[in-house]
């Protein structure tokens, strides 16, 4: 007899599909200010600020744009821009 | 020595482009959970908003198992996860239930406190977002006094349930409270309590913007203002020591505490009330904390 396969999900990014397309607002850094203390990468529900050591980047892929990072950062090094704006 | 952000771990198990809203507490709190506790975990979750922010078939976005249980259910699940692994001779696996303040302060409640008296091995998070958020924003146990829901629709008339300390009745060997909002103060009590043989009980105050009625960029800043005005206490009773963890612990002066209405008046939910209704809110936050200073002079409480 034959076996129906198992409907088993897989691990991936965007199981809501890119949900960069959610964001009004974009999250700009500015790397000049920035003080490399790691609180947006910490705080962001998604996971999108990219640490590479200790310096961040944005996964524009993903980033909903919920504006925390912006919000959290001590020396705001973060603007919130509108998308078309940019 | 205490953790610094600089030394976590990069990776995480909890994967970018799940469909939390803007803002979630829910999605920061299991990637912060997962980026702590590490792959050799199985996570328990009952229907909340954690379960759907998994994702739709056929992409998860945890990669970690989970097994997604009943909503009354998942303490009693948890149990017989810790069974089967110690039958197995797996004792380096971390069973976690994963749970709202619904599946825990009501639903999940006596689950959890049979758990609790076996003295079961799992570590049990309730993220409490302070209301049943999956389906629409309904009233629950852990909604607070005041607060508009959509059961609720001029404020609720009770204060919130305190589990914190009911779970700590029980005995158990770690109970402790925690804020999506103090990161390191998390993740030093999830290792903490990974470490401890038997049952774990953490309370994560989690504000959710769609819930509360606030902008997405707040979910953090509501949080602080809740542990700073009070309203939500940090501290550990390990093995029946109560201990107030920082800032809470700079907080047993009154006078340190803000005004409540600092917490409130950013909130959409709390928006109606009037100026008997926040005094009524502060004299609770007040009770609780003379409740905390009592516990705090007894020291060993069990
Ligand atoms: C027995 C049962 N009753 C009701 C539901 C519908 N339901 C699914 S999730 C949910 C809300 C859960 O609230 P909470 O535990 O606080 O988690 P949140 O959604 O707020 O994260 C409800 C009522 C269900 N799945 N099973
Ligand atoms: S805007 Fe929100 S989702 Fe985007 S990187 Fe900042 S914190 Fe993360
Ligand atoms: S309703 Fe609240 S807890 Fe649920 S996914 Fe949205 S932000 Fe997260
Ligand atoms: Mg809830």
């Amino acid at each position: 007899m034959e076996m129906l396969e198992t409907p088993l999900s897989k691990p991936s990014e965007g199981s809501a599909g890119i949900t960069g397309y959610w964001r009004t607002f974009k999250p700009v850094i500015n790397k000049s200010k920035c003080v490399k203390c790691l609180l947006c990468w910490i705080y962001c529900p998604e996971g999108t600020v990219i640490r590479i050591n200790d310096s961040v980047d944005i996964n524009y892929m993903y980033c909903k744009g919920c504006g925390i990072c912006a919000n959290e950062c001590p020396t705001k090094a973060i603007d919130m821009v509108l998308e078309e704006e940019i | 020595m205490s953790l610094k952000i600089k030394d976590l771990p990069i990776e995480d198990y909890w994967l970018s482009g799940n469909p939390s809203c803007p803002g979630c507490p829910a999605s920061l709190g299991l990637r912060l959970l997962m980026k702590t506790l590490g792959p050799k975990t199985i996570v328990v979750i009952p229907a909340c908003c954690s379960t759907i922010i998994q994702g739709a078939y056929p992409k998860t976005s945890a990669n970690f198992p989970i097994l997604n249980i009943a909503f009354a259910a998942s303490a009693a699940a948890a149990s017989g996860i810790v069974e089967a692994l110690e039958l197995k001779g797996r004792s380096n696996v971390n069973v976690v239930v994963w749970a709202g303040d619904g599946g825990t302060v009501d639903i999940g409640l006596q689950a959890l406190s049979g758990a609790a008296e076996r003295n079961e091995n799992i570590v049990y998070v309730c993220y409490d977002n302070e209301a049943y958020m999956n389906t629409g924003i309904q009233r629950s146990g852990a909604t607070p006094y005041g607060a508009w829901t959509t059961t609720t629709i001029t404020g609720k008339k009770e204060h919130k349930k305190n589990l914190p300390l009911i779970m700590a009745a029980h005995g158990i060997p770690y109970v402790a409270t925690a804020s999506i909002s103090y990161p390191i103060d998390f993740i030093t009590k999830l290792k903490k309590a990974s470490k401890i043989y038997g049952m774990k009980y953490i309370h994560l105050h989690s504000p959710c913007p769609t819930g509360w009625r606030f902008p997405s960029s707040k979910t953090i800043e509501i949080g602080r203002l809740a542990v700073l005005t009070g309203t939500w206490v940090l501290y550990e009773v390990e093995n029946g020591i109560f201990k107030l963890n920082p800032p809470s612990n700079v907080l047993i002066d009154r006078n340190k505490r803000k005004p409540v209405r600092s917490y409130i008046k950013i909130q959409g939910r709390f928006s109606h009330l009037t100026e008997k209704n926040i005094d009524e809110l502060q004299r609770y936050i007040d009770r609780q904390w003379e409740t905390y200073l009592k516990l705090l002079s007894i020291g060993k409480i069990y």
